[in-house]
């Protein structure tokens, strides 16, 4: 779509502040689902996006063996829905309560949402997860009330170094890419962009700047959307029904042929 | 260095990153610091050091710049007192092992008078200074200048008793390879970082230092500062654009609560704090010692006498002495610790605790709550029922028994207060930039901004002693409350901004406003509560601390439309060094301020730093006093002899140049001197609690920083409490590496208890590669760190980290020294 809203993440200038998780919560009055105990996984102490967690920051830590000075990486990403151009979840959703806006975001419509559960499994990122109080799934919104009311999303305002970019995605593309060739120029040849073209589902309006592979983020290097069964499931179904037509068809003519004579009136 | 900015300052590091990914040269960074912190992961390099030991990195910073030729020597020899020279009777601690002349080990102090300037001019007019007075009649003799403007000078830098060469004798045996012994920090690491550092300094390009509290809570965290202020001075980096030392402080508007301060040292604007250990006696005697005959400070007495005009208005008259008199004069040291050591000797009887959390703040904390059950009164106003609050029922003394809560005499009272956007006011921030914020919404309940406290307490006590003939009640009764007010009776609230033009100041005789601090006499004709914040208004009454004008992007972006920066919305302190001496820009690329010859003025993308019309090629007037004494190539006004100090002869109580003392509890002997410890500490022996441990104690072998999370905000008062908050870091935790968790028999997440001289707590291990043991002088050194957000209140708890820290301070501020000391680990509960 022309004028796609979403985010260019560059992951290089994420300081884990988690500043974007805690505006995601204020903003959407999202409650804590927290046991408040020590993860023990690095700074990360809320692991996963899930009904209240629509924003999450991710840590990785890379340091080698060796245990030399200045060897060693401490990763992080600040995560959300990718508002994908193929969106799984809008796929299989029964309802329509999983729409595209007139943003190219996807938006679950709480009031028709009837807690049917397809999109949990249709998402190929894991992103939306149902809500056990309301009984609908949730996920990232993209801040459609802000994008209304010409407001930022909470998280890209809340974003103090600028990880976090909020914009047409055309023009974010082309502002990843820039950043990308300077990462390139000082030497930092791993930089590369994940969801900037179809290969992944189409594009997502929400990609990312990584310097590892998409597995090292969590990311699925080929995600697979619902429908890519269908033609296979499809014909797996006309076969299905005509091995039964067909069972049928043969049962139906042996019962016949087994009773030639039967007097329908006795 | 001495800083964790991206998870301290996060805010502040969005221009860093900036800096780091701007299309034109992009600027590197370099992360000094003991852990690998979310600062290191964004830095170019990440150099590992011992805690404590960054006067030996910064030394071979030195040693490297000289050795090299690295330094901007034209700047050097101009602008800093490199080429002073120095006393015949001068030591250096490279003579004396550790110390420096003057030392005494009966007082534990210095007599600094070797460390003043050689006076080989004795005849100049002003080396013997001529009596003189601020009332008419006294004829008093101010003290000897003891570092003059006027000083002998060397300018080839060749003369052994030069500061140049002392300095980098001083300096000789802080090399690569003492810094790899030392620090732990591989040698080919410094090298290589050091010359990223000094080869991106000159006339083309600048480069800062970012300090906080990782460098001043220290027993040696002065003079940590003052040796970066040296590699800035000697690199050209001070007075410049891109150049610095920046202190990024602690608290929302810390700065601000240095400027007025709530220091028990000094008045407004950094006049000194009177007190009964100086010839302080009558206002004559006070501005005879703290006015300077050279430098800015020659007009202090304008500003003494406006600050009291301030405080007590048409009461105070010259006849009086402008009731110098009623102003507390301090008898020693009153800050925070030994004013805690005190308390707990039952020496103090009420307490105000605003937005001070001592029970979980506090150096050893359990010292400092118990001190606090030793009050009579104690009065805490917070947005939320703190430790320091409930101390008397919740804390660990309490819950063990070792207090009981009937025993305890404290009266406390806990008023609920106004968070800041419940409220008007200021913020000043780290680059000294006021910005006004205004009330969003109203304070909850009964919840009161702190002006509304101290007006009505103020109401209060001045009707109790109205009619009081106690010479002592003066105070109360002629103190003034210039201001005008909103709301009636018990809502009576004064108008911050009425205040903001009382700090700013007016004359008296109509209360016009002024236009600035030039505008401020010492006749008793004009008022200003803060010199220095003097110029926030327009004589219309427009307060330039709201004005939110921007510079465009890619202009020098001095952004002098963008609140107000004190002193006269400057935005680089002597600004005038980023013109050569003749008044010229260094560089085309690193021009600021410079002499615009055709109109005969300082001009640039900032207020001049400098008198506005003084040429460049002004010499010092040899009896002149002031600014007079200086140069116009003398940038660096604010000090007597108008030079950046590479070489201290004044002001400090331990040393004229940064030396390497291992902190009070340290594993190791000094490696550099006999002197083991910087010789000034405060140790406040006769407190029985603050117990330290020995020099490489085998009972408390591991060196342990404590430090903030970017989740958690101080004691917690402001984070602990609010959910969304505390589930992103909700318990204690105490980072180690994997060698020492193996050694421990330690495991990711198992509880450990943590030991000191001073006390035991408990958290859980967050066993992390990110911290790695050193190798010292061969041997095998663990580090461990622990946040100190958590508490015995609050949404999520836990032990308070502060129980731990001991309370041996710095000479000069007396900060405390917990960023390193030693502790022990084991596997385990406090109670089983």
């Amino acid at each position: 779509m022309a004028n796609a809203k979403g985010f260019f993440t560059d992951t290089t200038v994420c300081i884990g502040c988690k500043a974007c998780q805690v505006a995601c919560h204020q903003w959407n009055q999202l409650p804590t689902n927290s046991a408040f105990a020590l993860t023990g996984a690095s700074y990360d102490n809320t692991l996963t996006l899930d009904a209240y967690n629509w924003r999450h920051v991710k840590f990785i830590e890379q340091f080698p063996d060796t245990r030399a000075a200045d060897a060693g990486r401490w990763l992080m990403m600040s995560d959300c829905c990718k508002h994908c151009v193929h969106a799984g979840c809008l796929e299989v959703c029964p309802t329509g309560a999983i729409i595209r806006t007139e943003y190219d975001t996807v938006y679950i419509q709480q009031d028709v949402c009837n807690g049917c559960r397809n999109c949990v499994a249709g998402c190929p990122f894991g992103v939306v997860a149902m809500d056990h109080v309301s009984g609908t799934a949730k996920k990232c919104t993209l801040c459609y009330d802000r994008l209304q009311n010409g407001l930022t999303p909470a998280c890209a305002q809340a974003c103090p170094t600028g990880s976090i970019l909020f914009g047409d995605v055309q023009d974010l593309l082309t502002r990843a890419r820039a950043r990308v060739d300077q990462l390139h120029s000082q030497g930092r040849t791993a930089a590369y962009l994940y969801g900037d073209s179809a290969d992944i589902v189409g594009g997502l309006n929400v990609f990312y700047l990584l310097e590892d592979k998409p597995e090292v983020y969590g990311l699925p290097s080929n995600p697979r959307l619902p429908s890519r069964n269908l033609w296979p499931s499809s014909g797996l179904s006309i076969l299905t029904a005509a091995i039964v037509a067909l069972g049928a068809f043969l049962n139906f003519r042996s019962r016949r042929l087994a009773r030639p004579n039967a007097n329908p009136n006795a | 260095m001495g800083s964790n900015m991206a998870e301290c300052h996060p805010v502040a590091f969005r221009f860093v990153m900036q800096a780091k990914t701007r299309k034109d040269r992009p600027a590197i960074l370099i992360h000094v610091d003991p852990r690998f912190t979310r600062t290191s992961a964004m830095a170019d390099y990440h150099v590992p050091i011992r805690a404590g030991s960054d006067i030996v990195f910064l030394g071979a910073l030195i040693n490297y710049i000289i050795q090299n030729e690295r330094y901007f020597k034209d700047y050097v020899v101009k602008y800093t007192n490199a080429a002073t020279l120095l006393r015949d009777d001068y030591q250096d601690a490279e003579d004396l092992d550790g110390l420096f002349s003057g030392w005494s080990d009966k007082d534990k102090t210095y007599n600094v008078d070797s460390w003043a300037y050689a006076s080989g001019s004795g005849d100049h007019p002003q080396a013997t200074p001529p009596p003189q007075g601020t009332q008419p009649g006294q004829r008093l003799t101010p003290p000897t200048n003891v570092a003059p403007p006027w000083a002998p000078k060397d300018e080839t830098l060749q003369d052994p008793k030069c500061v140049f060469q002392v300095m980098k004798r001083h300096y000789a045996r802080y090399t690569p390879e003492m810094v790899e012994q030392v620090c732990g920090c591989p040698k080919d690491l410094f090298l290589k970082v050091a010359d990223e550092f000094t080869k991106r300094s000159g006339r083309d390009m600048t480069g800062a230092f970012c300090y906080a509290v990782g460098w001043t809570q220290h027993t040696t965290g002065v003079q940590m500062i003052r040796a970066a202020g040296m590699v800035q001075a000697l690199l050209g980096n001070m007075g410049r654009p891109g150049g610095g030392v920046l202190a990024l402080r602690g608290h929302a508007t810390i700065q601000g609560s240095t400027d007025i301060p709530t220091l028990y040292h000094s008045l407004p604007g950094y006049l000194s704090q009177p007190s009964i250990t100086r010839p302080h006696d009558n206002l004559a005697s006070y501005l005879n010692v703290e006015t300077k005959q050279t430098g800015w400070w020659f007009n202090t007495p304008k500003y003494m006498v406006s600050l009291l005009k301030a405080y007590f208005g048409d009461a105070a008259t010259k006849d009086n002495d402008y009731l110098y008199d009623l102003i507390p004069k301090t008898s020693g040291d009153h800050s925070h610790i030994p004013m805690f050591i005190d308390m707990g000797k039952g020496n103090i009887r009420g307490f105000f605790a605003m937005g001070q959390n001592p029970a979980v703040g506090g150096q050893n904390a359990r010292m400092q709550r118990r001190a606090l059950a030793q009050l009579d009164f104690l009065v805490v106003r917070d947005i939320f029922e703190t430790e320091t609050a409930s101390f008397w029922k919740d804390s660990p003394e309490v819950l063990n028994g070792e207090l009981k809560p009937q025993d305890i005499k404290t009266e406390v009272f806990f008023l609920p207060a106004a968070g800041a956007p419940e409220k008007d006011g200021s913020f000043t921030n780290t680059q000294r930039l006021i910005q006004w914020h205004e009330k969003a919404a109203e304070p909850p309940g009964d919840a009161r901004s702190e002006l509304w406290f101290m007006h009505q307490l103020m109401k209060r006590l001045k009707a109790m002693y109205q009619g009081s003939t106690n010479p002592n009640d003066r105070a109360i009764q002629s103190i003034t409350m210039q201001y005008g007010v909103r709301g009636t009776g018990n809502d009576e609230e004064p108008l911050a901004a009425d205040i903001m033009k009382e700090v700013h100041g007016w004359t008296v005789a109509d209360k016009k406003l002024v236009a600035g601090f030039a505008d401020l006499k010492d006749d008793g004709s004009t008022a200003s509560g803060c010199w220095i914040y003097s110029g926030v208004y327009t004589q219309d009454g427009v307060n330039k601390a709201q004005n939110r004008k921007a510079d465009a992007p890619g202009t020098l972006g001095s952004h002098q439309g963008w609140g107000f920066a004190w002193p006269a919305n400057r935005r680089i302190l002597y600004n005038r060094a980023s013109a050569d001496p003749n008044g010229q820009p260094w560089s085309d690329r690193k021009k600021y301020v410079w002499w615009d010859d055709a109109q005969k003025k300082w001009t640039g993308a900032d207020v001049p730093d400098f008198a506005a019309t003084k040429a460049p090629s002004t010499p010092a007037k040899p009896d002149g006093t002031g600014l007079d004494a200086h140069s116009g190539s003398d940038p660096f006004i604010m000090q007597t002899d108008g030079r950046a100090w590479l070489y201290a002869p004044a002001q400090l109580r331990d040393g004229p140049f940064p030396t390497h003392y291992e902190p009070a509890e340290s594993p190791l002997q000094n490696p550099m001197y006999k002197q083991q410890t910087n010789p000034a500490t405060k140790y406040f022996t006769d407190e029985p609690s603050n117990k330290l441990a020995q020099v490489a104690d085998p009972n408390y072998p591991i060196v342990i920083s404590t430090y903030r999370l970017t989740e958690h905000h101080l004691s917690g008062t402001m984070s602990r409490w609010l959910p969304w908050l505390a589930e992103l870091q909700p318990e204690l935790f105490i980072e180690m590496s994997p060698e020492l968790a193996l050694e421990k028999g330690i495991n990711n997440l198992d509880w450990v208890v943590v030991e000191t001289p001073r006390g035991q707590i408990e958290a859980k291990a967050l066993v992390t590669r990110r911290m790695k043991p050193l190798r010292i002088n061969g041997q095998i050194l663990h580090e461990v760190g622990m946040p100190w957000h958590w508490g015995y209140k609050g949404v999520v708890r836990g032990s308070v980290t502060n129980d731990l820290t001991h309370m041996a301070c710095e000479p000069n501020v007396t900060i405390h020294e917990g960023k390193v000391f030693t502790c022990n680990v084991r596997k385990g509960r406090l109670k089983a």
